[in-house]
């Protein structure tokens, strides 16, 4: 077969809605997009893990503090089901780990905003998990195999982490008023940065035509965007909180909320590095990655031991 | 890509099959690293059984694994292509014959 086979075999399949396997053939540009896409994505459940983190010593009850526990554990999960996917394309984990350590590769930037207080454990779960979960809802048919099957298992351990923070959220509501305004102060700072999760407007992102054709993404930044603000909107109203947009209102003709303009510059601003925690993020990561370099050593070298006295004693017996 | 041998301090790779209960067959569900064997089960148990998604763990070294090539496909199962009689609708029987 030649290239040109090969790419109409390939382009046949999405078409058709086959899923596209590791040892398939697929076009360059395909598998980098993926490996792109996906490691990002690893990235930032990793690095996700930090302003959660923040809080589970000090979170104000065993309760909430086994279910923080549980979520960020599980965002761990997240992290290790998505570099395993990325790495059936033929990159390693190393490699990935040592372009995030770089800076070379990015992560989500709303990790990059800090957790100020109890509050903001509640507006990630709701409204950061919410934002992820509508993405990665229409990611289960993407149309790489290993990716869609991480992000179905990812999808269904997600719906807890919404509901948890929401709770959090939704008790807080019924407290004193300095409860009340915690909440209000989090969802102040949480809602535009989770609108700037989706991604730059479809007419500021250039690769979405492509991704589309590819079945890679199955719906553009702001359709799902819209669809975010659709369901997030009702759900404050049960909160009795408010959504820091005073452009938010209902369109009856369009059949979905108009919401004000996105600060921009803030979002390319924190994707360049300059948001109020990328330093401190990334040393966090890169810390931990240097201080554990003899635990994986020391792991690597116990197996080598014990392989070699396995063999001894066989030669032994023999 | 790089070389494995590049990287010599990152753990070897495996796949990992889940049964998810007594009676079913283990399943792929993705892979992961680990020094050694025993370190990539308990792995395995922290990363794809934390809601009691399993009952018996297989792992085994990514590099042992092989597969058909997807490209001869259509040779590899040419074999099975036209053997329709190895199906029990091939056989045209009288609908009066019963419990068959
Ligand atoms: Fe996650
Ligand atoms: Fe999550």
């Amino acid at each position: 077969m030649t290239v040109r086979d090969f790419q109409e075999a390939f382009d046949e399949k999405i078409d058709k809605e086959i899923a596209i396997e590791p040892r398939d053939w697929m076009p360059d540009n395909y598998r980098k997009t993926l490996i792109r896409q996906i490691s990002q994505h690893a990235h930032s459940e990793i690095v996700g893990m930090l302003p959660e983190g923040n809080w589970i010593t000090r979170a104000p009850s065993l309760r909430r503090k086994a279910v923080l526990l549980a979520k960020v554990q599980d965002e761990a999960g997240h992290g290790l089901y998505l570099y395993s996917a990325a790495e059936t394309l033929g990159i390693t984990r190393d490699e990935m780990v040592e372009q995030l350590h770089s800076g070379k590769a990015k992560y989500s930037s709303i990790f990059n905003y800090p957790t100020t207080t109890w509050a903001d454990i509640g507006a990630i779960g709701w409204l950061v998990d919410g934002a992820a979960i509508m993405n990665q809802v229409a990611l289960c048919r993407t149309s790489y195999g290993p990716y869609a099957r991480a992000m179905v298992r990812i999808c269904k351990e997600e719906s807890f982490h919404q509901r948890q923070g929401y709770e959090i959220l939704l008790h807080m509501s019924k407290g004193t008023e300095i409860q009340r305004k915690m909440v209000q102060d989090a969802i102040d700072r949480w809602w535009w940065p989770s609108l700037m999760m989706f991604g730059p407007t479809d007419d500021d992102s250039p690769n979405t035509a492509q991704s589309m054709r590819w079945r890679v993404k199955r719906f553009t930044n702001d359709e799902l965007r819209q669809r975010f603000i659709d369901v997030t909107v009702e759900q404050c109203k049960i909160l009795g909180m408010e959504l820091p947009d005073p452009e938010l209102k209902w369109n009856e003709e369009r059949g979905h909320f108009d919401y004000g303009p996105i600060d921009w510059e803030e979002f390319w601003n924190v994707v360049n590095g300059n948001g109020p925690c990328n330093r401190e993020r990334l040393k966090a990561r890169n810390d931990a990655w240097e201080k554990g370099a003899w635990v994986r050593d020391a792991a690597l070298a116990y197996s080598e031991k014990r392989k070699k006295r396995a063999k001894e004693a066989d030669t032994k017996a023999a | 890509m790089s070389d494995q041998n590049n990287n010599k301090a990152e753990w070897p790779l495996w796949e990992v099959f889940i049964r998810s209960k007594a009676g079913l067959d283990h399943k792929h569900v993705g892979s992961l690293h680990a020094a050694d064997a025993e370190m990539a089960i308990e792995n395995a148990r922290d990363v794809y059984t934390r809601r009691m998604e399993g009952v018996s763990i297989w792992v085994i070294e990514s590099k042992y694994i092989h597969a058909s090539d997807p490209d001869n496909a259509a040779s590899l199962y040419e074999p099975a292509n036209d053997k329709i009689y190895r199906h029990p609708t091939f056989y045209d029987l009288p609908d009066e014959l019963k419990h068959m």
